[in-house]
């Protein structure tokens, strides 16, 4: 590991005025891919900013409409929560599936959906529920959010302080896990509200997260595993390499797709 | 260098570590608690895997400083005196180790695990050991000491 120097600030104003303090910094939260990155010396911040233990930061609650969670909760702060389990189930149920117990004890909501990994499992839930990702300076809608492979709208001296879900009760997350690194393969995140349908995937895409619009679309008109099954997303632009070609994503996709309408339209 | 404060294994202490250095490094190298193994150094095997204010995470992926005023507890500080935790009991009841480099982990992770779920079946151990590799694939022993430890525990 390179070189750099550490600091540990206990509020948001800290956080925000040391980062734009140093554009060469980075905010350290649970650490779980940004250390493993600076190991392997593919990053090298000549600052770290831990934000690990900002009280402030570390909440679960909710209202009548959403479910707000401060971005330093970890996973398991989430899929032990009596509030994400009594409300969003799906959500509980997709924290409790990323990654492995120790990982959970460390790894943040924030760092997940500010990392956007192509294959991190929070960026579907974001999409597949219209989240929206609160930060030091503004609101952002996920369906902005989200730009490309690692990256994400947010300005380089922007941190996230907290994600609100809407509760959206007829929502599951389907994931195909690569059974080495659990990492998905393919996940979809499906949803079904009074107002829409959302069908957000994780894993296949080239450009990362993305929402299935041609799904979405169809199971608008006509919500049925039928219709699910009717539907095949198209290779092109889905991700292709050693663990699987862009036709063997896609088809994951389309099953997980399935599944997740399956387990809804069982579930009603 | 900065100071760090930590309570490792229930005794407080007070050292200077280099910003950049692991915690597993800091517990092996620096305070000679060579219980805690590097087995893979990518974050995958969980040979490193030691308690955190009492949850289970891996001490290769995480920096000594970030450990600054927390209290850790590794295999060492398992044991009481001479009587071994009734997990380190039950992996040697059960022969649940075979070349033994990843059973300080595992036994960190069982602590953990049955702290969080005590009623245990064979399918939610399996689930849970995800983050811990066993390369002499003795797991069937690794969980049979678990369940044998959970119903200990429960009793």
């Amino acid at each position: 590991m390179y070189k750099f120097n550490y600091i540990k600030v206990e509020t948001i104003e800290e956080a925000s005025s040391a980062l734009s303090n140093n554009p060469e910094a980075k905010i350290l939260a649970g650490g779980m891919t940004l250390i493993p990155t600076m190991k392997q010396r593919l990053a090298s911040p000549e600052q770290l900013i831990d934000i690990r233990q900002v009280n402030e930061l570390k909440f679960i609650k909710s209202d009548s409409n959403n479910v707000v969670i401060g971005s330093v909760s970890n996973h398991y702060d989430v899929s032990s929560s009596d509030i994400v389990r009594e409300n969003l189930p799906s959500l509980s149920k997709l924290a409790e599936g990323i990654g492995d117990p120790h990982v959970r004890n460390m790894g943040t909501i924030g760092g997940s959906i500010t990392n956007n990994d192509p294959t991190a499992d929070y960026p579907a839930a974001c999409l597949g529920l219209g989240a929206t990702i609160k930060t030091n300076k503004r609101e952002i809608s996920a369906d902005e959010f989200f730009v490309d492979l690692f990256e994400t709208i947010l300005g380089e001296d922007e941190i996230i302080t907290q994600v609100s879900f809407p509760i959206i009760k007829n929502s599951c997350y389907m994931k195909f896990p690569n059974p080495a690194s659990r990492y998905a393969m393919a996940g979809v995140f499906v949803s079904k509200s009074d107002s829409e349908v959302r069908v957000a995937v994780t894993g296949a895409g080239e450009n990362g997260v993305f929402r299935w619009k041609e799904m979405e679309d169809a199971l608008t008109s006509n919500w049925s595993s039928s219709t699910a099954e009717s539907i095949k997303l198209s290779p092109d632009g889905v991700m292709s390499d050693i663990h699987g070609n862009s036709d063997y994503r896609a088809n994951l996709v389309n099953i997980m797709a399935l599944r997740a309408v399956e387990n809804l339209s069982n579930g009603s | 260098m900065p100071l760090v404060e930590i309570e490792i294994n229930g005794k407080k202490m007070s050292s200077e570590v280099e910003e950049r250095q692991l915690l597993v490094h800091f517990l092996r190298d620096d305070l000679n608690l060579t219980g805690t193994h590097v087995g893979c150094d990518t974050s995958q095997c969980g040979a490193c895997v030691i308690h955190l204010d009492g949850n289970a995470v891996k001490s290769c992926s995480m920096l000594a400083i970030q450990a600054n005023n927390s209290s850790i507890t590794t295999i060492e500080g398992l044991a009481e005196e001479n009587k071994l935790h009734p997990v380190q009991e039950a992996f040697k009841e059960n022969h649940g180790l075979q070349c033994g480099f990843c059973t300080p982990g595992m036994i960190m992770a069982a602590v953990d695990l049955i702290k969080r779920k005590p009623i245990l079946n064979e399918k939610i151990v399996r689930e849970e050991l995800e983050g811990n590799l066993c390369r002499c694939t003795g797991y069937q022993n690794i969980v049979k000491s678990i369940l044998a430890a959970a119903e200990k525990v429960q009793a």
